[in-house]
């Protein structure tokens, strides 16, 4: 026994250690230690060096949101009811930079009235004024930031690619935004609006976060490239002439059928009266 | 005439095809003039545009479902792999000069055709010239719109166009409701699952070869029996239910009908020309797993799918069978009631007025103020139904809720014929009194005239005799009795519940319409107004230079 006492090894003296009393303190104290000095050697001291541009603007954005949104979406963004139970407006914590870009910067939001959908309007707040609360809100928990210029740039998108997104619009879109991006109904009282005149990046970030009734398109379900693919080819549809004349709103065959019954019926019977009071008949005196 | 009087050419023929005669008969034929007359030439003349346009398309579509890559000039397309039908018809809209100028006409003629088939059908209805002896001309017509329809919807189907595609897979979805037979029908029509790549091949011989050729021999067996019945005219003076009133076929009615086929063209090609229609490169591809918002059949499927979109989702099985109750009644149950109700209606309406005369003079609808209730009734149905079809754009457009749209209608559908019917009919029967008054009292003059002892009392002039002529030209009809309940031996008589229907049915249709005054009312009514001075201004000088040429 005396020889293995004094060949005693650091390991040895450990595991020979490691059934004392005060064994479980030690750790306990070691691992705090550790923590604590990694937590001091790696977490990013914001609050203190970036006093710069973007704190300023998560400030600005934060009281704007307490004057303008507030009062749906709560004080700090959490969501709030309408005092009959019925929710406002939605917890804004996580939908991100881009969501805000989009309702904010389209005018849905600052919402006039709670309906079954928040229509588009001219929006209320200027773009830097959109970008604060962007800011602000982003600031709260991570969330789909603003796309750069590059991924909606479609200026550069080849026939081929337009081609591509024509046909994952058909196969994504078009069940609820028409054919021709012109929109279409939903039920009770909501309807998916129509996409013709939304910029690129509003576009880009509908799909991105899933404004209102949409369903959310993430990164990974379009990759970016088939987004782009998809506005590119709206864009050739909006800018696209109709070669066969008046589009008639380019809303299929209801339209078709309701000018083929107002101006062809209308005009040919139209004829039919007239032919039928002219001629032989207006030579003779007839007064009926 | 005698033969040697015709000029050499068709002296020629005349000695070869005996057109002399033919024509001599045929074309101082006498037709009465009126604008509503014209309603069916619409349909001809679009039928005859719609064969030289069809022509034209045949020559460069191909009814192919083989797959080929897009490499036209539609840049939104090239290189999708896509059918030939859809492929060529892009051709035809963008390559091919003129092309889609046909297209868009042979479309629009489409629309037109069977729009005036069906506002032609309108016009027999409540003018009541379906009556005996033109019932199977009804029944003649009734046909062609029925097959025009089922032609322009499998024209529709051809292109191969997202569209077109989601149509027949909803018309694919019927043919399966049906109970038993359905998923057969369906493998037979596709010639296996849906969609295949049999349909754009069997539809285009069907489009262009089969139901052409039916409805040019229905429209040979219509044009035949106008001319051997001679055309309805308007009750008035010298127009009776003898005769023909009217101009003769040469040179007037050549110059009419002539024209207005032209007029006709013009419009539909101007229309083509000016009026996008049928935007198959806006559609795509027909692709069974994509599908687009406003996916609606044109217009006269329109009413089939309302009663579809309006059906709430029922169904049941039993057996292991899955009875679509939510497609078996709006789709295979509704729409064949209601269009064999119409096919029938002059044989219904004989049978309920034991009406067995001829009939060459029309009503005015107000005379008839149950069956112009029925028909506005009718309309109702199928424009609710129409309204239906197009719930989505109703309800985007002006800002209704979709699904408000569709709850008012399921309501609307019942509730909105029988007010139609009684709104029409009350204001029919109103029209009949206002009409009596005119014959009884004249024509309010808007002069007051105070009498000696201080009363008030409008002057009246009377209408003229030839007004009076035309409004009171029309039978007095009484319902029918049920008859006797035995015969003279004490035989109960037969089929006395079929009778007693036939007289409650009769009642209905004639007990609250308005009889025209007898001659000793009149007689009363005008010896009252003679003791007032009248005001007669009406002049005799009315001449009338048509043509009378006996019905016998």
């Amino acid at each position: 026994m005396s020889e293995k006492r004094l060949s005693l090894s650091p390991a040895r003296f450990l595991s020979a250690r490691r059934r004392h009393r005060s064994a479980g303190l030690v750790v306990l104290l070691f691992g705090l230690l550790a923590v604590g000095s990694a937590y001091a050697a790696f977490a990013p001291d914001n609050a203190v060096a970036d006093n710069s541009a973007q704190s300023q603007q998560i400030e600005e954005g934060k009281k704007l949101f307490a004057v303008g949104c507030s009062s749906c979406h709560g004080l700090n963004a959490e969501g709030a009811t309408n005092g009959e139970g019925r929710l406002a407006g939605p917890s804004l914590i996580g939908v991100g930079a881009a969501a805000v870009d989009f309702q904010v910067g389209t005018g849905r939001m600052p919402a006039v009235q709670p309906g079954a959908q928040i229509p588009e309007k001219p929006p209320t707040y200027t773009q830097a004024e959109i970008e604060a609360l962007a800011a602000y809100v982003a600031s709260l928990a991570p969330g789909p930031a603003v796309p750069a210029q590059e991924s909606y740039d479609i200026s550069k998108a080849t026939d081929e690619q337009v081609t591509r997104g024509g046909e994952l619009f058909r196969t994504n879109c078009t069940a609820c935004h028409n054919f021709a991006g012109r929109g279409g109904a939903l039920p009770n009282g909501r309807y998916a609006p129509s996409l013709m005149g939304v910029t690129e990046r509003h576009i880009y970030e509908a799909m991105l976060t899933g404004p209102q009734q949409m369903p959310v398109f993430s990164d990974q379900v379009l990759q970016p490239q088939d987004k782009r693919d998809i506005i590119a080819y709206l864009k050739a549809l909006e800018t696209q002439k109709d070669p066969g004349g008046f589009g008639l709103g380019r809303l299929g065959p209801v339209s078709e059928g309701l000018w083929g019954w107002l101006v062809g019926i209308g005009l040919l019977v139209g004829v039919a009266v007239w032919i039928g009071a002219k001629g032989v008949k207006a030579k003779g005196a007839k007064a009926e | 005439m005698s033969d040697k009087d015709f000029p050499p050419p068709v002296k020629y023929l005349d000695d070869r095809l005996g057109i002399g005669k033919i024509g001599r008969k045929n074309l101082r034929k006498v037709f009465p003039d009126h604008w509503s007359f014209m309603l069916g030439e619409i349909a001809l003349y679009s039928f005859i545009i719609l064969i030289l346009t069809g022509v034209f398309l045949t020559f460069w579509f191909k009814p192919s479902m083989a797959e080929v890559e897009y490499q036209g000039s539609y840049s939104l397309l090239k290189g999708l792999h896509m059918s030939e039908a859809y492929a060529s018809t892009l051709d035809i809209s963008f390559d091919i000069r003129g092309g889609l100028l046909m297209r868009q006409i042979h479309h629009w003629a489409a629309v037109l055709f069977i729009a005036a088939m069906m506002v032609h059908l309108l016009r027999i209805f409540f003018t009541g010239a379906f009556r005996k002896p033109r019932e199977l001309n009804w029944v003649i017509g009734f046909t062609m719109l029925f097959l025009g329809i089922i032609e322009g919807f499998i024209g529709y189907g051809l292109p191969d166009d997202l569209l077109s595609g989601t149509g027949l897979r909803i018309t694919q979805g019927m043919i399966q409701a049906s109970p038993v037979i359905g998923t057969y029908m369906s493998f037979f029509i596709f010639g296996g699952e849906f969609p295949g790549d049999e349909f754009v091949s069997r539809f285009f011989t069907v489009h262009v070869l089969l139901i052409p050729g039916l409805i040019l021999a229905l429209v040979t067996v219509h044009l035949f029996l106008v001319v051997y019945h001679k055309h309805t005219q308007y009750a008035g003076p010298g127009r009776t239910n003898n005769n023909v009133v009217g101009y003769p076929l040469w040179p007037v009615y050549t110059a009419k009908a002539g024209g207005f086929f032209f007029v006709v063209f013009g419009i539909t090609a101007l229309m083509g020309a000016l009026m996008q229609i049928n935007p198959v490169w806006l559609y795509g591809p027909y692709n069974p797993a994509e599908v687009t918002a406003g996916s609606q059949p044109d217009w006269y499927m329109g009413w089939l799918e309302g009663s579809v979109r309006i059906m709430p989702g029922i169904e049941s099985s039993f057996w292991g069978i899955t009875l679509s109750w939510n497609l078996i009644i709006p789709a295979l149950l509704v729409p064949p009631a209601f269009v064999t109700l119409v096919a029938l209606y002059p044989f219904i309406e004989a049978w309920i007025t034991g009406d067995k005369r001829e009939h060459h003079l029309l009503d005015r609808p107000r005379n008839m103020p149950t069956r112009t209730g029925i028909g506005a009734a009718f309309i109702t149905f199928y424009g609710l139904l129409w309204v239906g079809g197009g719930n989505d754009l109703i309800a985007t457009h002006f800002g209704l809720s979709l699904n408000s749209v569709t709850w008012f209608l399921r309501f609307a559908v019942f509730l909105g014929p029988i007010l139609a019917f009684w709104i029409t009919r009350r204001i029919a029967i109103s029209l009949q009194r206002a009409d009596n008054e005119r014959i009884l009292h004249g024509l309010e003059t808007g002069i007051i005239v105070r009498s000696p002892d201080g009363a008030y009392s409008e002057k009246h002039t009377p209408i003229s005799d030839y007004e009076a002529y035309e409004l009171t030209a029309r039978d007095r009809i009484l319902p029918l009795e049920t008859g006797p309940e035995t015969d003279d031996n004490g035989v109960r008589a037969p089929r006395r519940a079929l009778k007693k229907l036939r007289s409650k049915l009769s009642q209905f249709y004639y007990a609250d319409a308005v009889q025209k005054p007898t001659r000793e009312e009149v007689q009363e009514a005008h010896e009252h107004s003679h003791d007032a001075d009248e005001i007669h201004e009406l002049g005799e000088t009315e001449t009338y230079r048509e043509v009378t040429s006996d019905r016998s």
